[in-house]
């Protein structure tokens, strides 16, 4: 038993004091939501990460990929214990997958502790692009902010000064106000709603009531769905312009929702038809392989795995060497399908933000249309307090 | 304001008439066969993706809703039949873990055949907008819930009331062993109404489909209000689940609507704009536990 | 014949006390092979063995079916974590302090509730941790939907919980101490008159006991437990979540309570271990693992009908006859 433990010891001394050496594969751990009600969003982040992944042959930096996945079932301390597992037991080399926020900073600590490289493909909580900043925490999505703030910036831009809020009662929601307002300056009227509610008559009739000239909303996942529904049918979208975040108007929210969608406006730093290579790439590659046009969450997981890809060859295979790693993470050189960004001194993206309109394709599909720049190379609003080690 | 408060009013009539479709069929099955079925959410969400799915076939809302209501009941009997009908005479807890079992199933079929991605679900174009009432516009759609969740409610009233059939069903509810006694069939009457209990959360479905999200897990949220409404209205009462699932609509909705503002007019803003949001979200629960506080067997209670 | 009942207890006690050496033993034993990674893993089976333990004395020995007893076990893990937010890091401190909210919870919930029986019993008690959920999520204060995290774990004397190991000894010390209190309670004349007023409660009432005063007891003591659970899994997560405050959690809980043996001592912990093993390791074959645990689920309502615990006793009891 003692002489185990010594050999161990030994081991792991001569592992630490030679220097690093090229590794034989990369393994990622893919932990996200893919069961139950968020599934959707967990699984088009998985399928575009093994899209990127195919389309780089079965390898990350030239190494063999080994891709690990598992189940978190939006479950915070099921999450924590896959991610253990992965840290402890597969010794992975990347961490991404999460898609919610609150997961993402229950699982932070563990990894950072760790030093393994966590590449968020869609949680950008406002922690870890401020005081509580990471070396080891980057993100190729955006700060959950930023999409709220595009949205703030344009309704302000187009002269609307009497705008109703609607968000759920979280903090979360509040964030999404709070981000709206940075950018939006005229008067606000706030409604709060239940977490999980289904019926928003109530609200919708209040809103009438006090005629806004534009409605903004944040309610993730289903809630978003009912409420789009239930506008639509109250007859509300002739007199009011609806606005929303991209991910309240993607792809997997259309296919739920279809034609009353028509018309909305909302905010992405992505969309399925920006013009250049990469990007028309894989959407024609999704398409072909899933049978569906892909989300924005389908757009980061491709881009998560392309960052790792381009950082590892950078490093030349050598994973434990983390101080290079970092640096190639943080140069990222790779073509991203949203055409170009770069990384903050947080490791949160500077990129531009567009305008969507959701309309008909030369197909007959409702889908998502780009309509033009909302913000050029925007940085979200907690760099500034981040200290980074 | 008062225009406001009528048109609150009717949405919560509407909220509550929703509700009991669900929650007539889950207080029918309960009451007779004293079975806890927490796969009646399920039926619900089996009931929405085959409206979606043969709407989006067949081009028609009417066809959809028909066959969602007619292949959910051929599910439900089926269920019965298989699974349900050995566990009637166990005991709650095993219920329970059974019927929570099929919600599991249940969900993952769903998945398996549908994706995991919520599917659409659209009512009708001409039903798609608003109508104009005496000077303020409502949902077209809102309204036909309305006139089917009274007609379902008047002919559930009628069928249980008056026909023969009916009297077999509140003779089950109020003394199982006496109605087998009599020598009725129990167990082709107890598939029946499963059957019913199964249609009815299916034309729930199907009519809720264009308001709400056709997604899995759309079962969970809803079963729960159907439980509230029925331990408020006295389980097995089919009177309860009307009252009940009227007090829980008109209730929620005008708290929503009314307590912010109520809180705003004698508390400092801030605080109000907290707690508004917050005792909305909670009332119906307050309102549950106070009422099995008075009333420890719901307003009206069917057993003796 | 007493003797030969006497003989048997002693004997299922030794049992007991060999297995909980064994369950001791399996830090090294795992550190052995290499899977250090499963001291984490078994550490959170036994703090769910011990939230589901605590349900099985109310529902199994006080014969109430609560469906809320995630309040409890959410309100000890948010009580250590908002300690932990005000500076007190203390085990000694926080952990009897998430027992004693937990306890004052199932006080006030318990004395409104138990008007009630049966269905309206599950409900009411669901309506008061729904309430508590809600409220858990709109408070900023605790993190809403984020929830508390915990800088670092409770200092515990000269204990480091830091250690994996460690805090699986503590949570395993935890748990045999519940287990002995609860062993203990079922002996003794409370758990007896307990029993008696779950068989006939009119009988026990006509009788003179106080009946409503032996169930809140009951639902109290099984509160404070969760509280305790919940301190050791803010702990081992690092993290009070408002999850733990869901519904879902009141459900899992009470699965685990039916499928390892309603009104057994060890029903909960078996049910406990089971039912996140087979998660474990059908997880790791598929994401369509959920249909896989119905099937499962389905097959001990018919085949083991008084959960996995009666039925191994079932085996052990023919295996004594037969000697």
């Amino acid at each position: 038993m003692r002489l185990t433990a010594l050999a161990q010891a030994l081991a792991a001394s001569l592992l630490f004091a030679s220097p690093a050496f090229a590794a034989d594969k990369v393994k990622v751990g893919f932990v996200s939501t893919l069961s139950g009600p968020g599934a959707g969003l967990g699984v088009d982040i998985r399928d575009g990460f093994n899209l990127a992944v195919k389309h780089l042959n079965g390898k990350i930096g030239n190494l063999p990929a080994e891709v690990i996945i598992a189940d978190d079932q939006q479950k915070p301390d099921v999450a924590k214990a896959e991610t253990e597992k992965f840290l402890k037991k597969e010794k992975v080399d990347f961490m991404t997958g999460i898609v919610f926020s609150n997961i993402m900073l229950a699982v932070g600590p563990q990894v950072f502790d760790n030093k393994t490289f966590y590449i968020s493909a869609n949680a950008g909580p406002s922690q870890y692009a401020g005081e509580q900043c990471n070396p080891f925490f980057f993100n190729v999505a955006w700060q959950n902010d930023n999409l709220h703030e595009a949205m703030g910036k344009y309704v302000q831009d187009k002269g609307f000064r009497n705008v109703a809020i609607v968000t759920p009662n979280y903090p979360g929601g509040k964030d999404a106000v709070a981000g709206f307002k940075r950018f939006y300056k005229g008067k606000a009227e706030e409604v709060y709603t239940k977490l999980g509610q289904l019926d928003y008559a109530a609200e919708l009739a209040q809103i009438r009531a006090s005629k806004p000239d534009a409605l903004f909303f944040f309610l993730p996942g289903g809630m978003g769905i009912n409420f789009v529904k239930q506008f639509v049918a109250a007859g509300l979208s002739k007199d009011i312009q609806l606005f929303a975040p991209g991910f309240s108007a993607d792809e997997d929210v259309i296919k739920a929702v279809g034609a009353p969608m028509l018309g909305m406006f909302n905010s992405s730093h992505w969309a399925h038809d920006f013009d250049n290579p990469e990007n028309k790439r894989f959407v024609a590659d999704f398409e072909k392989e899933y049978g569906r046009l892909p989300s924005l969450y389908a757009s980061q997981g491709y881009d998560a795995a392309l960052l790792m890809d381009a950082a590892v060859r950078d490093v030349k295979g050598k994973l434990d060497d983390k101080a290079a790693l970092q640096k190639a993470l943080q140069a990222k050189r790779f073509k991203s399908v949203r055409g170009d960004f770069k990384f903050n001194s947080n490791h949160y993206p500077v990129q531009n933000y567009v305008l969507r309109v959701i309309g008909k394709d030369v197909q007959g599909r409702v889908t998502n249309k780009t309509m033009g720049t909302i913000f050029s190379n925007h940085a979200d609003a907690y760099a500034a307090s981040c200290k980074m080690k | 304001m008062t225009q406001l408060i009528l048109e609150q009013a009717l949405n919560g009539l509407q909220f509550g008439l929703m509700l009991f479709l669900l929650a007539a069929g889950l207080t029918l099955v309960f009451g007779i066969m004293d079975m806890i079925n927490l796969a009646h959410g399920s039926l619900y969400m089996v009931g929405a993706y085959l409206a979606a799915a043969v709407a989006a076939a067949s081009g028609s809302f009417v066809i959809g809703v028909l066959a969602a209501v007619a292949g959910t009941m051929a599910v439900g009997a089926l269920l019965e039949l298989a699974v349900l009908r050995r566990l009637y005479t166990r005991d709650h807890l095993s219920q329970v873990l059974a019927t929570f079992a099929l919600i599991l199933i249940a969900n993952e079929a769903v998945r398996a055949i549908w994706g995991d991605q919520p599917v659409m679900l659209n009512a009708p174009e001409a039903l798609s907008g608003p109508v104009e009432i005496a000077g303020f516009s409502y949902p077209a759609f809102r309204l036909l819930i309305i006139a089917v969740g009274v007609l379902v409610a008047l002919a559930l009233y009628i069928a249980v009331a008056k026909t023969r059939v009916g009297m077999w069903v509140r003779a089950g509810a109020s003394n199982r062993e006496m109605t087998e006694a009599l020598g009725i069939n129990v167990k082709r009457l107890f598939t029946l109404v499963f059957a019913v209990g199964a249609g009815l959360c299916a034309l729930a479905g199907a009519m809720l489909g264009p308001l709400l999200a056709v997604q899995v897990g759309m079962g969970e949220s809803i079963l729960i209000l159907a439980f509230v409404v029925i331990v408020i209205g006295g389980i097995g009462s089919i009177r309860g689940a009307l009252v009940g699932s009227l007090l829980v609509g008109v209730v929620d909705t005008l708290g929503r609507a009314l307590l912010p503002w109520l809180l705003r007019s004698f508390l400092p803003g801030e605080v109000a704009a907290h707690l508004g949001p917050a005792l909305a979200a909670i009332l119906i629960y307050v309102l549950m536990a106070a009422i099995l506080f008075w009333k420890p067997a719901g307003l009206f209670p069917a057993r003796g | 014949m007493s003797g030969a009942i006497y003989r048997q207890s002693t004997r299922r006690r030794l049992l007991a006390a060999g297995v909980f050496a064994l369950l001791a033993l399996l830090p090294p034993v795992l550190q052995a092979f290499g899977q250090e990674f499963y001291i984490s893993f078994a550490a959170r089976v036994l703090i769910f063995a011990l939230a589901a333990t605590s349900l099985n004395f109310i529902v199994g020995f006080g014969g109430m079916v609560a469906f809320g007893h995630a309040a409890f076990f959410g309100a000890g893990a948010y009580t250590v974590a908002v300690l932990m937010e005000s500076g007190v890091a203390s085990a000694a401190i926080a952990w009897p302090a998430a027992i004693v909210v937990a306890a004052v919870l199932a006080l006030g919930i318990g004395f409104v509730s138990l008007r009630t029986r049966g269905v309206y019993f599950i409900m009411i008690t669901l309506a008061f941790a729904q309430m508590i959920y809600y409220l858990a999520i709109s408070m900023k204060t605790w993190g809403g939907d984020d929830g508390l995290s915990l800088a670092v774990r409770s200092t515990f004397g000269p204990l480091d919980l830091k250690n994996d190991a460690t805090f699986y000894w503590v949570t395993l010390a935890c748990l045999g101490l519940c287990l002995c209190l609860l062993d203990r309670i079922t002996h003794a004349r409370f758990g007896r008159v307990l029993q008696a007023i779950r068989e006939n409660e009119s009988r026990m009432e006509g009788l003179g006991y106080p009946v409503l005063g032996y169930k809140l007891l009951c639902f109290v003591i099984g509160a404070a437990m969760a509280g305790l659970a919940g301190a050791l899994i803010a702990n081992h997560g690092q993290l009070a979540s408002p999850n733990l405050l869901q519904w879902t959690q009141s459900g899992t809980l009470l699965v685990m309570v039916i499928v390892g043996g309603v009104g057994a001592l060890y029903g909960g912990a078996v049910g406990a271990v089971v039912l996140l093993l087979v998660e474990e390791v059908l997880a790791h074959y598929t994401t369509h693992w959920h249909a896989a645990l119905g099937l499962i689920l389905l097959l001990v309502v018919f085949r083991a009908p008084k959960g996995i615990a009666a039925w191994v006793h079932g085996l052990f009891a023919r295996a004594e006859k037969h000697e």
